[in-house]
């Protein structure tokens, strides 16, 4: 099983100028993997980082965007699948973490854990592309394709926690970590 | 329900002309009985609006928010219900990040010129006395004329970065 800093490690070695929305423990990680990058970490609401995502893919189609995604946060907003399955942006990729838990509330198991299959929900709700991943090597080979496909893609990553990052509740909600995205995406070629 | 006569009645279009005057790009969407005809069929027909339907409102809320970030203005068509389901999106994304989400609301069940914190129904009183506690503006638009007041509330909201409500008392025609 890969261990999600691994997988985002993998990812920022391929990111080169994509808008990043990232939730909790992903996002906590990401800032200190990348934290030059576009991110947007302050979507507000658990659950709502994808829909985030699909405004800013509608709003600056000039950019690609990847979602950071949860597997509890998208199970809190399962609806998004259809719309942004339906909106269609060419730009967006759609990764979700999938560890079977509710890493930041206790560790508790989500509802379908070991069962359900975001990739399958993904497919059915009409994402152009789904993938699913639980070896880096393959992650690594396959993400250059990924990044230039046309949207929405949807890629599961199935992993486990790994090395802890520190939970800074107070930056992902702050005005400074939405001015630092604003400023990141004006430095964004185009 | 008292009968509305069309020369009172807002007008779907007007409504869709004043989105038009302040910039509006993008309407989002759960349908709404109050507005589903007069306003959001109107939007899916119009090819200089950009309809995004989601399947919950406080999608509707992100997407909003986060087009605003792009410098598009966008409007959340929704009904009081789909408010109420996304007021958690709203505390965090419209009022804590102080960001200019603007809602048009149907207030289902209206179909009144009286105020909607007076109605006897609890799903329509508690819509305004809800926004008062989380310090939305709203306006309140049931009649022919009410419609030039959107235009200037949407420029508002924008200008001050803060979300809107625009309530909707009586269905357009």
């Amino acid at each position: 099983m890969m261990k999600r800093d691994e997988c985002l490690d993998v990812i920022a070695r391929h990111h080169t100028n994509e808008i990043v929305v990232a939730v909790y423990q992903a996002a906590f990680q990401w800032v200190v993997i990348k934290p030059d990058a576009p991110n947007c970490i302050a979507t507000g609401a658990m659950g709502q980082g994808s829909s985030h995502g699909l405004g800013f893919a509608l709003g600056m189609p000039q950019h690609r965007v990847l979602v950071l995604d949860g597997d509890g946060s998208l199970l809190m907003n399962l609806g998004t699948l259809v719309t942004i399955a339906t909106a269609a942006p060419p730009n967006l990729v759609h990764f979700v973490c999938e560890n079977g838990t509710y890493e930041a509330n206790g560790g508790h198991p989500i509802p379908g854990k070991d069962v359900l299959s975001f990739a399958g929900m993904a497919s059915a709700a009409g994402y152009r592309e789904v993938h699913e991943f639980s070896e880096l090597d393959k992650l690594d080979a396959a993400l250059p394709g990924i990044l230039k496909a046309r949207g929405p893609v949807f890629v599961t990553l199935k992993i486990v926690p790994g090395k802890m990052y520190p939970e800074n509740f107070g930056y992902m909600h702050s005005p400074k970590a939405r001015a630092d995205f604003k400023r990141a995406l004006k430095r964004l070629p185009g | 329900m008292a009968t509305i006569k069309a020369v009172d009645a807002l007008s779907g279009a007007a409504i869709i002309d004043e989105f038009k005057r302040c910039g509006v790009e993008f309407i989002v969407s759960v349908p709404d009985r109050v507005t589903s005809e007069s306003v959001l069929r109107r939007v899916a027909a119009d090819t200089a609006l950009k309809l995004v339907r989601v399947c919950k409102e406080d999608e509707g809320v992100s997407i909003c928010a986060a087009l605003s970030v792009c410098g598009k203005r966008a409007v959340l068509l929704m009904q009081c219900t789909g408010l109420l389901d996304s007021v958690n999106a709203l505390r965090a994304i419209a009022v804590e990040y102080a960001q200019p989400v603007v809602m048009m609301v149907g207030l289902l069940g209206h179909e009144s010129e009286s105020p909607p914190a007076e109605s006897p129904k609890y799903g329509i009183s508690v819509v305004p006395r809800i926004l008062d506690a989380m310090n939305i503006a709203y306006e309140v638009l049931h009649s022919a004329g009410d419609e030039k007041r959107i235009a200037p509330a949407i420029e508002r909201a924008y200008a001050n970065s803060t979300p809107l409500a625009i309530l909707i008392g009586r269905s357009p025609v």
